[in-house]
């Protein structure tokens, strides 16, 4: 091939490619935005339809059939309540199965049985956990539709994830911390308590966190387990002032929740109840949101100041 | 593969580590053969830092020319400005000029594009990197970004090439199959027939043997000799018996400097400079 | 101290082992009474009618809709993205947008189902007025766009674990940003991709809210997204709203669209685990 001829092909195809990656540089940016605008257009509907629906009294009132003077009361307390309860099981059980997996389980055919399970239980539909709860909560052990069995049904939805965050952020431990501390003469257990916990707590703060802003958005399992949705009384204080001080009647009680009040606004006609939904939602992304910034400022935190 | 002479021209001398150079007749000399790359004050900064200093070289056609030198002298730096390799990375700067032959063509030129010039050069690397795909296509690849489509085309040169890195034989049944599948050895042949396939200007290879085992190592070094009279080769090498069984013309750097530029045969056995002389007979490496 | 921790390990296995033997026994008796023949044979499913049809087809037909609508969007869009972070965006700006694009997938489903039926169905309406109240194409663009950071995410740290040495040989060979993405990095990176697309077929499947909001709570044997139709999460869910004597037909029938959806998602979990392991013994 001439010189002459050749370069200017060259040339020619050279140009091109640039061009398209130029192209495509700009559709990616594009898209991208485009992408996170959807959040911030989700945000600014909820907004503009509900904001003005949020005040005092949105927040200290009962549902009621009369749209304008419905409230919240009921909602967050109840999901407040069932967070109690599912932070109670899915944080330690979470914690220790992550530490028993990490550093303790041999490597064997059980434990990789373990870990294709906990896949597999990540991936599993979140209405599934309501229907075992049903069946194994609310009558095998005859909770009944009850806080207690809502939270517990949550707790075993995020569990995966709080055991994931803690196996990662152990796993990110280099070997020779372990290795140190054991040549010292620690004990396993002593290893990690003294070594290796306080390192992950960056990573495992941001799971938990994580795995309780998921349950605090999850409706499907409440709904299968019979979550009410027009529940026009609070369940029954924890604290008394007469002995024995401490009840745990309130587990028993049945409740409602803010996705599930949210939904039943949702499905119901009419502009104010829509008004409604959108008050609710609004305050559900403001929870939701200021969860999920936190764990990732936490994250953040956590690998910027331990630099092995 | 090369005679040794009945007497030997070059007795060994008191340091026997000095590699033995190649017999004259294998490699004509600099002034008669043209020349292919034509590097003149050529500075590279890696941010604030300059990795090659005033660095002035000819490089003939048709030859293999070795860059030698210890860790860090930029010998691999520079190899690298060749096809325009650090654009790919942010923070680093060319100054000086590259002219390639033919063409007078400016490889550092302020409108010169890249792709361009990787067109015309071929490189193979330290580690063999043979794409996810079939020997064919791995083959192909080059040809396809040059425009060539037609499958006759395509096979034929995809044969030439592979023939020419001495890989055809062994593969011509399994053209078809994943290159993963092939031995070491046989993978850096593939990246070689790979990038020669688009007959380019000029080869450039990254210590291509310091992963392989000695066999698959000579094999190449056989290839690169074969493959100097279709086209122009530039080895970098840390191993200065390679450096001195197969090239024609050896450059020695040291610090980001050129040291001594000159015939393998001369560099070695008369060093004119007292670096050049240290690290060919081992004070340092 | 350690049975404290071991206890721990178990629970995981405990609670699929809960899932598992709640969906078989509380199942169990509507196998019993309806031969399995039937959930092929009929053509609706209306367990609780007074003359009952089990033809499971109309709600996977719905569940397979959806999905596909969903997938329509997140693996383009989400595969585009990846491929955009990974070879494309520089360092400083990838790590600005993947944890904003976390915060997708972390909306409560039922915000987007709010959002589905009452913000992007009227403006679909514009376009194409016969669109009715619920539609599956609702329901599954947004659930689209909930499952793109689950695409991008693996995809992006697939694609970015494939060495740098192999695209060096594209690159040196002439060829441009998109051309090693497409040819050497995409192809390399496919198994780690493959289970991207799996895991989100399988988040699709599963999801309940957003289509129960949106697409409507009858089922229906159609493979029009522009219809309404139910799918099998939606069911249990319309269910579940009301009245569920423990025992009754219609009881026992929620758990046996919630086998159904455990096998499927069963299926492709395993598959996408699968894969992944694949791509990190390969890389």
């Amino acid at each position: 091939m001439l010189p002459e001829k050749r370069a200017h092909e060259l040339e020619r195809r050279a140009h091109r490619r640039r061009s398209i990656d130029r192209w495509f540089g700009r559709l990616g940016m594009v898209l991208t935005l485009t992408t996170l605008g959807i959040l911030a257009v989700l945000l600014l509907n909820l907004a503009v339809n509900g904001l003005s629906r949020i005040d005092w009294h949105f927040l200290t009132s009962f549902p009621s059939r009369r749209a304008a003077e419905a409230g919240i009361l009921s909602a967050w307390v109840g999901t407040l309540l069932l967070m109690i309860v599912t932070a109670s099981v899915a944080i330690p059980f979470g914690i220790a199965a992550g530490i028993y997996l990490e550093e303790y389980a041999p490597k064997n055919r059980w434990t990789d049985f373990i870990e294709i399970n906990i896949a597999n239980l990540a991936g599993v539909p979140s209405i599934l956990y309501g229907l075992m709860a049903l069946g194994l909560f609310v009558y095998s052990f005859r909770f009944g539709q009850s806080i207690l069995s809502g939270g517990l049904a949550l707790a075993c939805l995020v569990l995966p994830i709080v055991i994931v965050a803690t196996r990662e952020s152990l796993r990110s431990i280099p070997a020779m911390i372990r290795e140190a501390a054991f040549a010292l003469g620690a004990t396993r257990w002593q290893a990690v308590w003294h070594h290796l916990l306080p390192y992950s707590t960056g990573g495992i703060a941001t799971g938990v966190i994580l795995a309780m802003s998921r349950a605090i958005g999850e409706s499907a399992p409440l709904i299968t387990i019979g979550a009410l949705t027009f529940i026009a009384f609070l369940p029954p204080p924890a604290l008394h002032s007469t002995p024995p001080f401490v009840s745990f009647e309130w587990l028993f009680s049945p409740y409602s929740a803010l996705p599930i009040q949210m939904f039943n606004w949702v499905s119901r006609p009419g502009e104010e109840f829509q008004a409604n939904a959108a008050a609710a939602g609004l305050v559900l992304m403001v929870i939701t949101l200021s969860m999920n910034g936190a764990a990732i400022l936490i994250r953040r935190r956590a690998q910027r100041n331990i630099t092995w | 593969m090369s005679t040794v002479p009945a007497q030997d021209p070059n007795p060994p001398s008191a340091s026997s580590t000095r590699p033995r150079p190649p017999s004259p007749a294998a490699s004509p000399s600099a002034d008669q053969a043209s020349i292919k790359v034509s590097i003149r004050n050529l500075n590279f900064f890696y941010g604030s830092h300059q990795v090659l200093r005033g660095v002035s070289l000819d490089i003939p056609a048709y030859q293999v020319t070795a860059l030698i030198g210890p860790s860090g002298c930029g010998k691999t730096t520079l190899l690298r400005c060749l096809n325009r390799m650090h654009d790919l990375y942010p923070g680093n700067r060319y100054e000086g000029t590259v002219q390639l032959q033919p063409g007078n063509t400016d490889i550092l030129g302020p409108g010169m594009d890249p792709i361009q010039v990787r067109m015309r050069c071929g490189m193979v690397f330290q580690k063999p990197n043979p794409f996810p795909k079939s020997i064919y296509e791995n083959v192909a690849y080059g040809l396809r970004l040059q425009g060539m489509n037609r499958r006759r085309d395509l096979d034929e040169r995809v044969e030439k090439a592979l023939r020419e890195a001495a890989l055809w034989e062994e593969v011509k049944s399994r053209l078809h199959q994943l290159a993963h599948n092939l031995s070491g050895g046989q993978q850096q042949r593939l990246c070689i027939a790979r990038a020669i396939a688009t007959d380019p200007d000029v080869v450039l290879f990254d210590e291509p043997t310091s992963a392989l085992d000695p066999i698959a190592t000579s094999k190449i070094e056989e290839l690169i000799v074969e493959l100097k009279k279709r086209v122009t080769v530039i080895i970098v090498t840390h191993n200065l018996q390679q450096a001195g069984r197969i090239s024609d013309m050896t450059a020695f750097m040291y610090l980001g400097e050129l040291i001594e530029f000159g015939e393998t045969n001369r560099v070695f056995t008369n060093p004119a400079k007292p670096q050049t002389e240290d690290y060919i007979s081992g004070r340092f490496g | 101290m350690v049975w404290i921790l071991r206890i721990g390990g178990w629970a995981s296995v405990l609670v699929t082992f809960g899932i598992i033997v709640t969906l078989v026994t509380e199942s169990a008796p509507f196998f019993a009474k309806v031969p399995l023949i039937r959930l092929v044979k009929d053509t609706m499913w209306t367990p609780l009618f007074s003359e009952p049809q089990y033809g499971i087809g109309a709600l996977l037909a719905g569940t397979m809709v959806t999905t596909l609508v969903a997938l329509s969007v997140a693996v383009p869009l989400g595969t585009i993205l990846a491929i955009y972070l990974s070879e494309f965006a520089p360092s400083r700006f990838r790590e600005l947008v993947k944890p904003m694009l976390e915060l997708l997938s972390a909306v409560p489903t039922v915000v987007y189902g709010y959002f589905a039926l009452l913000a992007l169905t009227p403006l679909l309406q514009k376009i194409y007025p016969d669109l009715p109240q619920f539609s599956m194409l609702s329901a599954g663009l947004i659930m689209g766009i909930m499952i793109v950071p689950y695409v991008t995410s693996l995809g992006e740290d697939s694609m970015r674990s494939v060495p740098m040495l192999l695209r060096e040989g594209a690159y040196a060979l002439g060829d441009g940003k998109l051309g090693v993405a497409v040819r050497v990095v995409f192809p390399g990176a496919f198994s780690g991709l493959a289970a991207a697309y799996v895991l989100a077929i399988s988040r699709a499947v599963g999801e309940t809210m957003i289509v129960a909001i949106a697409a409507g709570l009858q089922p229906r044997m159609t493979i029009n997204p522009l219809e309404s139709a139910a799918t099998v999460t939606a069911f249990i869910v319309q269910v579940s709203l009301g009245d569920l004597p423990h025992g009754s037909i219609g009881y026992q029938s929620i758990f046996v669209a919630g086998a159904m959806l455990f096998l499927l998602t069963l299926g492709f979990n395993l598959a996408g685990h699968g894969l992944r392991k694949k791509f990190h013994r390969a890389s």
